[in-house]
């Protein structure tokens, strides 16, 4: 009898038209693409994107060169030399992410004692030549310049958490 | 039209004339076809994409606008001509190159009998159905050579699988067309449309046929190389099958191919199955409705209807294609042979005690 079923169904092709009907609804369902870009998805204050050198209100830049950074990232993407200026205090003389070794875990965000580096929320950054993706030290710096005001309301929203 | 073209060129000689007037023909039944093959494929990617709860393709238009992705076929066209036609080494080039058109020559050679109205037809032979079939078995050769001449081992597992796979299925097709063949008495393709006229779509032969309409149609995806049959090409297994080592244009013929297959399977379903150029309810309305000026014109035997029930048939193609994973080889054969050509066989013979017994209305003797 079990036989019997099996092959009424499939002489029926009853199977297959039960498929058929799952694809045929999809076909009206509404559709969820998203038309990128034109439109962007919600990203989080956490979002991981392009790296960025914060500087103090005063123009003093923040990073003190303790390297923990350095340490911390598991793709060895960061070369950090120091040197003691002027005034006595230590300051990075070179700072180079090399954001084709760079993994975006946010390891160096964390580490960072005095919210130096910070991971933006910039993504849809590209680089046209070889050597446009090793950020130095300048790059960095002009690009937390650039985004102070959205860098420091991304770290605002996220303070209850930290 | 014709007349006025001969009258024009009737300065040339009179089998010139001849010859334009054919080639101008041809011209009118294949370069719409090649147009509707490019927009199929751009119905494709829209259907199984909203199948797939995606968008498909939206960007490409004309002239800045995007227009839903229209121009994403004519795009898709020219970067396939300009692409670099690479013939891989130790491959037969003659046949290599051959190989492509043998597959899609067939596939609009079978047009010139098919009627798309009442008058509309480039050939009106008696032997269409034969035609059609002897014109359509020629494609197996474009696999097998394509496969053979490319010197791959793929492309030429893809060409055995194919061509079996082919040459399976055109018996289970062949008699489902037998089964045309006896509930019209004919092998004319108008006289098996005009065979469907009476009690408007009660009268197709979709509902004597029902099994080897079913058949027939499966056969059809079989015989395309469509999925769930698509095992030919299965490009999770053996990359392309027969035409990986194609690029370029001969690729793009192929492709041609493809679709101009589907879409040839599903006028000959419709002109076979479902009555060609005719209304569903013509014979059923009263004949008042047909006097209306637009209406029923719309609604009255024409060409629209031809096309209108292809689109419904290619629409399947594709359907199927987004919803049933890829048949195993053996479980292909199986259904082939087990299955199509039993079932074929056995209502060949339900058909003829129908035909003899004169069951209304479709064999109603005249």
């Amino acid at each position: 009898m079990k036989h019997f079923i099996q092959f009424i169904k499939s002489l029926f092709l009853l199977e297959l038209i039960k498929g058929l009907s799952v694809t045929g609804r999809y076909f009206f369902k509404r559709k969820f693409t998203l038309h990128y870009p034109e439109e962007h998805t919600p990203l989080s204050p956490r979002f991981r994107g392009l790296h960025a050198l914060r500087r103090y209100p005063n123009g003093e830049e923040r990073c003190i060169a303790c390297k923990l950074c350095e340490a911390v990232c598991p793709a060895l993407a960061i070369t950090i030399e120091s040197a003691e200026r002027d005034d006595g205090t230590r300051r990075t003389t070179r700072y180079d992410i090399d954001l084709t070794k760079c993994i975006f875990c946010g390891y160096c965000e964390e580490s960072c004692p005095v919210d130096s580096i910070v991971e933006t929320h910039i993504f849809e950054y590209h680089g046209e030549e070889r050597g446009d993706l090793y950020m130095t030290k300048e790059k960095l710096l002009a690009v937390g310049d650039k985004y102070e005001a959205e860098i420091a309301q991304a770290r605002a929203q996220d303070a209850r958490y930290r | 039209m014709i007349e006025w073209i001969t009258s024009v060129l009737s300065f040339l000689p009179s089998e010139l004339v001849t010859v334009i007037t054919i080639l101008i023909k041809i011209v009118v039944i294949v370069l719409p076809l090649m147009i509707a093959v490019a927009y199929l494929t751009y119905a494709e990617r829209k259907i199984i994409g909203a199948m797939q709860v995606r968008i498909g393709p939206n960007r490409v238009g004309f002239f800045g606008f995007r227009m839903f992705g229209l121009g994403q076929p004519i795009a898709d066209a020219l970067k396939l001509m300009l692409k670099e036609i690479v013939i891989p080494n130790n491959a037969s080039k003659f046949l290599f190159l051959l190989a492509p058109l043998l597959l899609i020559g067939p596939a609009l050679a079978a047009w010139a009998v098919i009627p798309f109205d009442a008058q509309l037809v480039l050939a009106d032979i008696n032997a269409g159905l034969l035609y059609v079939l002897a014109v359509t078995s020629i494609g197996v050769y474009g696999v097998i050579i394509a496969g053979w001449s490319s010197n791959s081992k793929y492309a030429l597992l893809g060409a055995m699988r194919s061509a079996a796979q082919i040459v399976s299925y055109e018996i289970a097709m062949g008699f489902a067309l037998v089964g045309v063949l006896m509930a019209a008495g004919s092998l004319n393709f108008g006289e098996i449309v005009r065979g469907q006229e009476g009690y408007g779509f009660a009268s197709w032969y979709m509902w004597p046929l029902l099994p080897l309409f079913v058949v027939y149609f499966i056969s059809g995806v079989a015989e395309t190389n469509r999925a769930p049959f698509d095992v030919a090409e299965g490009e999770s297994e053996i990359v392309a099958g027969f035409h990986v080592e194609y690029s370029g244009m001969p690729f793009a013929v192929f492709f041609l191919a493809e679709y101009a297959n589907m879409i040839l399977i599903s006028g000959l379903a419709s002109v076979m199955f479902l009555g060609g150029w005719l209304s569903p309810i013509a014979g059923l309305a009263p004949d008042s409705v047909f006097e209306i000026p637009l209406l029923g014109l719309l609604l009255g035997n024409g060409i629209h209807w031809f096309f209108a029930k292809m689109a419904v048939f290619l629409f399947f193609f594709l359907w199927l294609r987004a919803t049933f994973p890829r048949y195993r080889y053996d479980q292909i054969m199986r259904l082939g042979w087990k299955v199509f050509i039993p079932i074929t066989i056995f209502w060949l013979l339900v058909l003829g005690i129908a035909i003899l017994a004169g069951l209304p209305p479709w064999f109603a003797a005249t």
